[in-house]
Parts: C-alpha cells; sequence; structure tokens
C-alpha cells in the first residue's frame, strides 16, 4: 500500500509538470484530488485496513495529499502569473488614440471676465447692484453732470430710443452702467435720508454706444463700475483700493500708474494705466509699443453727482471707477477682434 | 493736437530734458501724448528689455550726413531732359547732385545764381524715407549712375525727411538757413500728438501746452509778444461793432492791416504749420492760423475792401446776431447753408458774412488779390458753436476749440498777435488801436479753499502756503488767509466752477500740481457698509452654473435686432425702436430671446455637430413714450447628436424632445423646485403643437418648450436634425419657492421590483406614474420608467410601461410577503382606473 502511494504520488507529479493553463490545473486537480481520485480512494479504503496498519497509511496518505495540494497552489500561481503574463503582454492599447468626449458647458468668455472682476470685488466689500439697459437723458447725462449739448457728450456716442415729447429728456440706450450710480444713491439714501448709508457697490451690465460694428468698435460692450460713497473716502484711497484690484486682477507684481484725466462725473478724475502684461512694458504689438495699457478711469465722486443722489457734498465723499471686461480679455487673451464676443462662433468660445 | 518741440521751445526752456521727459510731464498731468513723431531729433533707441513709454514713429537725421546746402548753379542734365545737375555746396566742399525737381527746373541754365538757394543736402550713405515710394519706406543712399552721370548724394523733400506724407519737389530752405549747419540742428523736431480733454479746452494750443509744461517743471512760461509798430488810421474810425446777443457773444474784437503783399510764409513756418497738420495757405491765411495754433484764438480774415464797397465807402457796421429760421449764408467751401435761429451770424449793414466761430462766408474771404485785412477775434458761446458746427456738420479747428470754450480775453491778443504776424511774413502796415466791444466780461470764479477740503478730498496733508504755491504755478492767484486759501481762476480758463464744485475743481488742480504719483495710496478707513448681498443677481449666476453643469454653452447676442428677423420666430408691431440705428439690422430693440438664440444658432450650424446653446437676458416690452419694460428671459436651444462622435461611435442619435426635457428636469431639479407638471400645448405658434409642452411649478406657468415648428425651421438654415428650443420667464421663475428639506437615507434593506403595464395609448405616462405613487404611498420609494414598448402582440392603440419600483420601510426590513401585498394594490388600482392589464 505504501507503495502504491508513492506511486500515485509520483505520477501525480510527472502528470503536473506538463499542466501549463488554468483548465489543465483543474482537470488535474480533479483527477488527483477529486472525490474520484485514487488518492480518495485509500483514503475512503482505510476502513477496511487492520487496527495497525490503519494509521500508519492514513498518516502516509496524508502524508501525499499535503504534499500534492501544495504542488497544486504552486503550480496554480505558476500557471496565473503566466497567463496574467501573457494578457499584458498582449493587450497593449494604442493610447495614443483620441478619447471618446461629451458636449460639456461652458460660460460666455463675457461672463467668465464678469466674475473674475465680480468675485475680486466682493471680497473687497462692494456688492453687485444692477440697473436698467434702457435709460432717460436724465439718469444717464444730466443727474451725472452732463448738461444737454456740453461737450463732453462728444465722448459717448449715443443710440436714441424714438419717443415723442421728452423734450431734454429723450430715452437713450445707456451709454455706461453710471445711471446704476444715481439710482443706488437715490436707492440707499431714501432709507435714511437725513444721515444716508455708506455705499460700496459694483454695478455690472450691458452698455451702448452709436458705434460702427468694426474689429475695434461695438454696439455694445459689457461694464464694470465700481462705487464707494462714504463720510471719509479721499483720493488717496481710491489709488489704494484700485492698486489692490489691479494687482488682484493681473498680478501681484503689476506697476500701474494714475495719469490726470476727465469725466464729467467725477473730480479729480484719473486713468489707470497698467505696465503692458504681455511683453512686461519692453514694448509689443498689444501695446502699440507703449509698454502701458490703458486698463480704467476713475475719480472722486463729482459734488453735483453725490448732491443729485441724496448725499451731501460738504459732509460726503466717494470716488468710482469703470473698465470694460471684453477689453480686458482682448488684452489678456489677445483676442483681435471685438466682434468675436457678440458673435458666438463655437470655435471662439470653445477657448475659453 | 499735434505740437512740435521747436515751436513749444519758443515759451519755455525745455534743456536737459528729452523728448520722452516731456512727454511723460504731458501725459501724467493729462494731456496724453498718443504718439511721438520723429521729424530729425534722433529717436531713442531701446535696449532689450528696457521698457517703452510711448508709441513712436518716425525718423532722426543724421547729423554728419544732412546738412543746410545751397545750390550755386543749375545746369541741365547731358542726357535727360527732365533731370537737372546741381552745383551745390555743403559748407565743406562743393557737390554735384542730380535731381528731377520741378520746384528748381526754373533755374535751369540760369547760370550762377545771384541768391543761391538753401536746400536740405542727403550725403552718401544717409538714411530717409524712399520719396518715390508707396508710404514710408526706409532707404539708404547709394552711389549710383543715372543716364551716364555719377549719383551718390541728394537734395530732398518733404516726403524724403518725413515731414509730410507727400510732397512735389525739393525743400527751398528760408534765406538765412546757415550753411553746412546739421540739419537737425537747424531744424530737427518731434511731433507730440496730444489728446485734449474736453475740459481742457485751453490747452488747444502750444502757450496752453507750455504754460502746462511751467507748471509741472516749476519753470518759466515766455508769454507771447504782441506788440507791433502802427501807422496810418485808427480802425476806430473805419469800423464799428453792435453785439445784439452777448450771451451768445460776449466780445468782439477786430483789428487793419493794410497793403499785404499774398505770398508763401517762410519755410520755417510752413514746416511748423504741416508738422501741426495746418495746411500752409498763404502768408495772411497761415497767420492766422499760426496765431490760432499758438495762442488758441481762432481768428478770421475778411477782405477789408470788400467791407468797404458793401458800405457804400462809408464807416463799416459788424453787427453779431443769431439768424433768422430759413435765412442762407454761402460759406467758403462754396456750400450754402440753411440756417436756424440757434446759429449766429457776423454781418454787415448789407447782410450775412460769415457763420460765428465755424466758417466764413464766400464773398469776405481773403483772395489773391486782397490788399487790407480786417481781422476778427471774438468769443462765442461754446454750446452753442458745438451745436452749429454739428448741425452743419462742419469741423474745424476754430470750432474745436470755441465748442471747448475760448476765454473772451484771448480775444485782444489773439488779433494783436495775427496782426504781428502778417506784418512780419506779408508786410504791410498795422493800423493804430482795436475795435473791442465788450459787453459781458466772464466773471473769474473765486473759491475758498481749506486744508480740510484737501486733506478731505484728496487724502493729503498740505499747509495753506503750499496749496497757494500750488496753484499759483498754474497762474491761479492764490490769497493766503487765516483759515483758508482765496483762489481765483486765472483769465485763460473757463472751467472753475463756484461754491462746492468749484472746491471739487479747485481740488483737481490741487492734485495734478502736486502730481497724482505724489499722492500716497492708502486703504479705506470708512465704514464698511451692511453686506446685503445682491439676491437676484446670484440666483442668475446660479442658473448660469446649473445650465454649464449640464452641458450647455453660454451664449451672448445683441440687444438689438430688425422686425423682419425676428418675424420668422415673432410677429410684433410694437418695438422699441432707435431713432439712429447704426444698421436698419439693428432697428429695434429685441422681443424674442430665442430669434436672437437662433441667429447664433445659424451662424454657427455648419461648425460643430451638436449645438446646446442658452442665453440669459433682457427682452424690450415697449411702453409708448416711456421706458420699456426689461424682462429677463431664459432660452435654451438644442440641436445635433445626443453624444460626441468618435472613432469607435459612429452615429450616435440625435437629440429630440426627450433629451431637452431632461435637462430642464435637471435645471428645476436643481432650483430645488418641486411640484413640477407639464403638460401638452398648442399655444406657443413657434413650437410643434404635437411636440411642445408648458411647464407650471406649483400651477403657475414658467415658460415652454419643445420641438422648433416645421414651418419656422424652414425659415432658418438650421440642418436636417430637429431643434429644441425652451423659453422661461426668470422673473416668474426665481418667484417660486424652492424646498431645501433634504430626506434622510433609510437604513432598512429595499426590494427592487419591475412590472409591465399594457394601456391605451391615450392614457399619460405622467397619470400611471401617480397612481402607482399614491396607491404605494410611503412605501414605494422610487418608480422608474425604464421601458415603453409598441407591438402586435400587445395590440393596436395600446403600449407597454415597464416600471422598476423600489419598495422600501422606514423602520423595518420589509418582506416579500408585504411587497407582494402593495404590488397587487397597485395593479388593482390601476387595472380599475385606467384599464391597466399586468404583462406576465
Ligand atoms: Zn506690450
Amino acid at each position: 500500500m505504501q507503495d502504491k502511494l508513492n506511486e500515485i504520488e509520483k505520477t501525480a507529479l510527472a502528470s503536473l509538470a506538463s499542466v501549463s493553463d488554468p483548465a489543465a490545473v483543474e482537470a488535474w486537480r480533479v483527477a488527483n484530488l477529486g472525490r474520484s481520485s485514487e488518492l480518495m480512494g485509500v483514503f475512503s479504503g482505510l476502513g477496511k485496513l487492520s487496527k495497525e496498519e490503519r494509521p500508519v497509511i492514513g498518516q502516509a496518505a496524508n502524508r501525499v495529499k499535503v504534499a500534492l495540494e501544495a504542488a497544486l497552489e504552486e503550480k496554480a500561481a505558476e500557471v496565473k502569473k503566466a497567463a496574467l503574463e501573457k494578457s499584458l503582454a498582449e493587450e497593449k492599447l494604442d493610447v495614443t488614440l483620441p478619447g471618446r468626449t461629451t458636449h460639456i458647458g461652458r460660460l460666455h468668455p463675457s461672463t467668465q471676465q464678469l466674475r473674475r472682476v465680480l468675485d475680486i470685488l466682493a471680497e473687497m466689500g462692494f456688492q453687485v447692484y444692477t440697473s436698467r439697459e434702457v435709460e432717460t437723458d436724465e439718469y444717464n447725462f444730466q443727474l451725472l453732470n452732463f448738461p444737454p449739448h456740453h461737450p463732453a457728450r462728444d465722448m459717448q456716442d449715443t443710440l436714441f430710443v424714438e419717443a415723442e415729447n421728452r423734450g431734454d429728456n429723450p430715452i437713450i440706450m445707456r451709454t455706461h452702467t453710471s445711471p446704476g450710480q444715481i439710482h443706488a444713491m437715490r436707492h440707499f439714501a431714501a432709507t435714511n435720508p437725513q444721515d444716508p448709508p455708506p455705499i460700496r457697490i459694483a454695478l455690472p451690465g450691458m452698455c451702448f454706444r452709436y458705434e460702427q460694428i468694426t474689429v475695434r468698435s461695438e454696439v455694445q460692450f459689457n461694464q464694470v463700475e465700481g462705487l464707494a460713497v462714504g463720510k471719509n473716502i479721499t483720493f488717496a484711497d481710491l489709488k489704494g483700493t484700485l492698486t489692490d484690484f489691479v494687482r488682484r486682477m493681473f498680478g501681484e507684481n503689476t506697476r500701474l500708474r494714475f495719469r490726470a484725466s476727465y469725466f464729467p462725473f467725477t473730480e479729480p478724475s484719473a486713468e489707470v494705466d497698467v505696465e503692458c502684461f504681455v511683453c512686461g512694458g519692453e514694448g509689443c504689438q498689444v501695446c502699440k509699443n507703449a509698454g502701458w495699457l490703458e486698463i480704467l478711469g476713475c475719480g472722486m465722486v463729482h459734488p453735483n453727482v453725490l448732491m443729485n443722489g441724496g448725499y451731501d457734498p460738504k459732509v460726503y465723499s466717494g470716488y468710482a471707477w469703470g473698465m470694460g471686461p471684453e477689453r480686458q480679455l482682448m488684452l489678456r487673451n489677445k483676442v483681435g477682434d471685438i466682434r468675436y464676443f457678440w458673435g458666438n462662433d463655437v470655435r471662439f468660445l470653445e477657448q475659453f | 493736437m499735434k505740437i512740435p518741440l521747436s515751436w513749444l521751445k519758443d515759451f519755455i526752456d525745455l534743456d536737459g530734458l528729452s523728448v520722452e521727459d516731456v512727454a511723460r510731464k504731458l501725459t501724467l498731468a493729462g494731456m496724453e501724448v498718443d504718439e511721438i513723431l520723429y521729424v530729425g531729433l534722433s529717436m531713442p533707441e531701446y535696449k532689450d528689455g528696457e521698457k517703452h513709454e510711448f508709441k513712436t514713429n518716425g525718423i532722426g537725421w543724421d547729423k554728419e550726413k544732412l546738412v543746410v546746402a545751397e545750390i550755386r548753379q543749375v545746369n541741365p542734365h547731358p542726357n535727360a531732359d527732365k533731370l537737372t545737375l546741381l552745383d551745390l555746396y555743403d559748407g565743406e566742399q562743393d557737390q554735384v547732385v542730380l535731381t528731377g525737381a520741378p520746384n528748381i527746373f526754373h533755374l535751369k541754365g540760369a547760370g550762377k545764381l545771384e541768391k543761391p538757394v538753401k536746400v536740405a543736402y542727403a550725403k552718401e550713405g544717409t538714411t530717409l524715407y524712399d520719396g518715390h515710394a508707396e508710404g514710408q519706406v526706409l532707404m539708404t543712399l547709394k552711389r549710383a549712375k543715372i543716364r551716364g552721370v555719377d549719383s551718390y548724394s541728394m537734395v530732398c523733400s518733404e516726403k524724403e525727411l518725413g515731414i509730410t506724407d507727400e510732397s512735389d519737389g525739393i525743400i527751398i530752405l528760408d534765406d538765412d538757413a546757415p550753411v553746412g549747419m546739421p540739419l537737425s540742428d537747424y531744424m530737427g523736431d518731434a511731433v507730440l500728438d496730444i489728446s485734449i480733454l474736453p475740459n481742457m479746452g485751453r490747452n488747444a494750443n502750444v502757450v496752453g501746452i507750455a504754460r502746462e509744461l511751467a507748471a509741472m517743471l516749476g519753470r518759466e512760461l515766455k508769454k507771447p509778444d504782441t506788440k507791433v509798430a502802427v501807422s496810418g488810421q485808427s480802425v476806430k474810425e473805419l469800423l464799428e461793432i453792435e453785439i445784439t446777443t452777448p450771451e451768445m457773444n460776449p466780445r468782439f474784437v477786430a483789428g487793419l492791416i493794410r497793403n499785404v503783399e499774398l505770398k508763401p510764409s517762410p519755410y520755417q513756418i510752413q514746416r511748423r504749420l504741416k508738422l501741426a497738420g495746418i495746411r500752409p495757405i498763404s502768408n495772411v491765411v497761415d497767420a492766422t492760423n499760426y496765431a490760432m495754433i499758438e495762442y488758441g484764438e481762432p481768428l478770421h480774415a475778411f477782405d477789408y475792401d470788400v467791407l468797404k464797397k458793401r458800405a457804400g465807402d462809408k464807416k463799416i457796421k459788424i453787427t453779431t446776431r443769431t439768424a433768422k429760421d430759413g435765412e442762407k449764408l454761402t460759406t467758403l467751401d462754396g456750400n450754402e447753408r440753411k440756417l436756424t435761429a440757434n446759429n449766429v451770424l457776423v454781418c454787415d449793414e448789407k447782410g450775412s458774412l460769415s457763420l460765428s466761430g465755424v466758417m466764413g462766408g464766400a464773398e469776405s474771404e481773403v483772395t489773391d488779390s486782397t490788399k487790407n485785412i480786417l481781422l476778427e477775434g471774438a468769443a462765442w458761446n461754446f454750446i452753442n458753436i458745438r451745436r452749429t458746427a454739428q448741425q452743419h456738420n462742419l469741423p474745424s479747428e476754430a470750432s474745436f476749440r470755441f465748442s471747448r470754450g475760448v476765454h473772451p480775453a484771448l480775444a485782444e491778443g489773439g488779433v494783436r498777435l495775427g496782426l504781428k504776424y502778417m506784418a512780419e511774413w506779408a508786410g504791410g502796415a498795422v493800423a493804430p488801436d482795436l475795435v473791442d466791444e465788450y459787453p459781458l466780461p466772464p466773471k473769474d470764479a473765486v473759491v475758498d479753499v481749506t486744508v480740510t477740503d484737501v486733506k478731505r478730498w484728496l487724502g493729503i496733508d498740505l499747509t495753506l502756503d503750499q496749496i497757494a504755491e500750488l496753484l499759483s504755478r498754474l497762474e491761479f492767484k492764490s490769497e493766503v488767509l487765516s483759515d483758508k486759501v482765496r483762489v481765483t481762476s486765472p483769465n485763460h480758463r473757463m472751467d472753475i466752477g463756484e461754491g462746492v464744485v468749484g472746491v471739487a475743481d479747485v481740488l483737481e488742480e490741487v492734485a495734478r500740481s502736486y502730481g497724482y504719483d505724489n499722492i500716497p495710496t492708502t486703504t479705506m478707513a470708512d465704514a464698511l457698509p451692511p453686506q446685503v448681498g445682491n439676491p437676484v443677481h446670484e440666483w442668475e449666476e446660479h442658473l448660469r452654473d446649473l445650465l454649464v453643469a449640464l452641458g450647455l454653452q453660454e451664449v451672448v447676442t445683441y440687444r438689438m435686432t430688425s422686425p423682419e428677423r425676428e418675424s420668422r420666430v415673432a410677429k410684433h408691431d410694437e418695438y422699441v425702436r432707435l431713432a439712429n440705428p447704426i444698421t436698419p439690422e439693428k432697428s429695434v430693440l429685441r422681443r424674442s430671446l430665442v430669434a436672437s438664440v437662433f441667429d447664433s444658432l445659424e451662424k454657427n450650424i455648419r461648425y460643430a455637430e451638436s449645438f446646446s446653446f442658452f442665453e440669459i437676458g433682457p427682452i424690450f416690452e415697449p411702453v409708448k413714450n416711456d421706458l420699456p419694460k426689461e424682462p429677463h428671459k431664459l432660452v435654451i436651444v438644442m440641436t445635433g447628436l445626443r453624444e460626441a462622435t468618435a472613432w469607435d461611435v459612429k452615429e450616435p442619435p440625435t437629440m429630440d424632445f426627450f433629451d431637452l426635457k431632461g435637462r430642464i428636469e435637471l435645471m428645476l431639479g436643481g432650483l430645488r423646485l418641486s411640484d413640477v407638471s407639464y403638460t401638452a400645448t398648442e399655444s406657443y405658434s413657434y413650437l410643434h403643437p404635437g411636440k411642445a409642452a408648458e411647464v407650471k411649478v406649483s400651477g403657475q406657468v414658467i415658460g415652454a418648450f419643445g420641438e422648433l415648428h416645421p414651418l419656422v425651421k424652414e425659415q432658418y438654415e438650421l440642418g436636417d436634425s430637429s431643434v429644441l428650443v425652451a423659453e422661461f420667464d426668470l422673473g416668474t421663475l426665481r418667484a417660486m419657492t424652492p424646498t431645501y428639506e433634504i430626506k434622510s437615507i433609510p437604513d432598512t434593506p429595499p426590494i427592487y421590483e419591475d412590472i409591465a403595464l399594457i394601456v391605451d395609448e391615450s392614457v399619460l405616462a405622467e397619470t400611471v406614474e401617480a397612481l402607482i405613487r399614491q396607491t404605494g404611498g410611503r412605501s414605494v420609494t422610487d418608480v422608474r420608467l425604464f421601458d415603453l414598448y409598441r407591438d402586435e402582440k400587445i395590440g393596436a392603440g395600446k403600449k407597454s410601461l415597464a416600471y422598476a419600483l423600489t419598495y422600501q420601510a422606514e423602520d423595518k426590513t420589509m418582506t416579500d410577503a408585504e411587497a407582494a401585498a402593495i404590488r397587487k394594490k397597485i395593479v388593482k388600482r390601476l387595472e380599475r382606473e385606467v384599464g391597466a392589464v399586468l404583462r406576465s
């Protein structure tokens, strides 16, 4: 019997050597360790053996079983490893094939830029205030210190709306978001006319000019204005706020300069240039070799405007500034044609 | 305004300053230099990495190679009739130069010239502009043989030197030009192109700019000298002036010069005028323009003899008055102008002479035969001049200045200066005195400024003496009192107001004089206002984010359109119409946001396989003679392939009604709106009547969507795929109350089961689902339609709806038996109410 066991072991191990795939491994297991295998036959025949033989043969059979199981485990691992190596070697993708995409959504570039601006302003305490796009001459000009027929009106070519009997107060497309300054001041002043509260707002929105549509000029464009009114606001504060804003917007090392300018609704007025962020001031096409880019207009709110808003200029002062998100994008992303914005060509929109 | 640096130097010493230094000072003080044009002075050379400051253009003249020379003899060319050979002397040696210049041709063969002709001579190797090329092309003079004659140098034209864009003939310099002097020393220049702000009309002249520079540099302004010798009968005996409306014409000054000889002005004068953008005409006309550019007072020259003749040799009477409606005047450009009552005329007793401050009349203008000149310098109402210039479309150097406000004080000096230049360049004798009618001298503004004003408005600490000093640099009279400076506006500016406005005006001048650069940058100390946010704006932005997350591309379109464009989608009679549209295509404000988005879609249709656009923005509903309503709308438009194609995704299906509906469901879910219902609708003319739905939240209509009506689609080029469109009114949508309650996730295990039901086609999916949910109550936590099936086996007019149900108890494990009981109830109810049959 001992010999038989040795024979079983020897034969089984010999046949295992030629096993090389998972199916053969399983077949070998069934043949050599399965219920009807020769070895299992030895186990089931133990009862027929004598008392003395039984433990000896039992022990020997067990040893063979353990040996075969160990060999099987080893073989199985070996086969699995070989199979894995084979499949890894065979399953080579062309990773340069394009991926499967999907249609994704995007905000219009102007919205994206408006958000960048408004997010920074929000952190600085300037809250969004919106107002209408079709305005009266009174709100768009007169209350902002542009008298009728004043030469300053030449700075803003106006689109007029057909309406009768309006006298010196025609209906127009707003040329800037500044009418919102008056709406806002009057709104806040009405909450406490004797002691109006301080104001810090951002005025975003679409504005309109009588301009032919060309590479450089558009009939409509977005603007964002900032307005701060309080009892303790100075031109130096304006410089401080805009310096902070510009550095957040264009990078912390951006150099800027304030130069005297003129807007009817501010006094003093200034234009802010930033060092060209394309060439760093060395001169390029974007800055027309000037090294500086005109980026926003600003000033201390004119006393007449404060008065028209319900704020006494002897007690209150304030500043305002305005800028164009599309212009910023044109400079920043070298957009060569302003008509792209309302053209909505997907080949343009997809780039943002 | 273009100002040659050489002209500025007549009035201020600019030693030690580069052209850029000057330009920088002016720019920071509000006189922005848009460009520096070098016309002879050497251009700055920027090293790599060095920062630029100004847009520059032009050419520098080589000191060694470009010099003043004199032509001593003009000889014929041996082989070419149209060319001459010039014998000239360049200060060092004799040269022979070949030229084809027509303006020297008449001296050919005249032998040795009695009076040598002074010219600009360029030696071999000089770089200048090619005189024969189109535009400005640089070239370098090289030795060449032209028709058998050696040519190595040239006599230059204005184009070659960059003085003008075009020129015929060579420059003939003034007789006093020193031979041998480098040309750049003699007349090298740089032109500053300065933007004049509307409130800085006072600086639209050389003296004005020099005055500002003097203030900013702390240097002295050399005032123009207007003294001139006089002779003959006083002009006062020959002329009287009557001003009928002083508000329109506060001052009128006239002077007389006799026996002028009309001819070209000296070359240096012509050169300066050209660089300033003024075309030289004759010495007399040039004198009026030159004095205006220099001093700021527009002048008008009349032919005195014409006026005298019209007056019948009697004393001339000039009257200024407003025109009668319909009155006519032929201006010197030859056009007959129909006038209105707000135009102001200069007249004599016979009739009108000129459109005041804007353009002269043809009859009394200066001609080649003019001998005696009456010179007008006047002050006009600036708003009236602006209106008149616009009305007649006559922008001019004069109306540019008058419409920005010219101080009446300038009229006298202007006339004197004009007469002086005429006398200098045209000979003649200036008559004694001026006739000066000055009924309405402006009151110079007086403003009190305190230390507190400066601190409160500008944020800087200045003493009264410092304030006074800063202002006196700009010629304000500044009187230091105990607690304030009393400031009087100088008599060349009209931009300083009174009271609190005057204070702000003066503070701007303090700031400019102090230098914006020198004002510190501070952090606001003022109280931060209550932060209340802007819920409407924030809600719209949130909506945009939701739509982008759903794969939609935002577009922003024109607010303006035309009724014809819109009529493809929606016909309206009433519009907000523009009185002065830039084009008929943009003549009204849109009433349909759908039409706007379709315009964008149509333009794009060839460029992609799929489009999912949305726009949020106003439409404009007209209100007669008043401001329109501006309700905000949301429009979604989708068409094309549902998925992106790829190398192994060949033909994805195109989008239909349910792709759009899914987006809308997700959008409303994202807005946390429940109680949403969809009802078939035929009341939207642009939607397919069988594929359109109205959306309600809590019973209120918030918008509609569906497939574009085939007849509307025909009007556009939108490709073959179905076009899906949705429109919502954002005011209504925003008013809907969202639910913020979040359900907890149950711990108990769910039981999943599918049931399929056969119902009549007419039974709505919505009804079946509602019955399942009602019957199942809280035990059925989810109902999802996963199949819709029709075929012969289930019968015509029938459909099979298959639902995946989730049964779940809140507090215990639901048993199969319990789930089966619920299902039985559901099926029974469906059988009873909609005649449903359970498919096995
Ligand atoms: Zn640059």
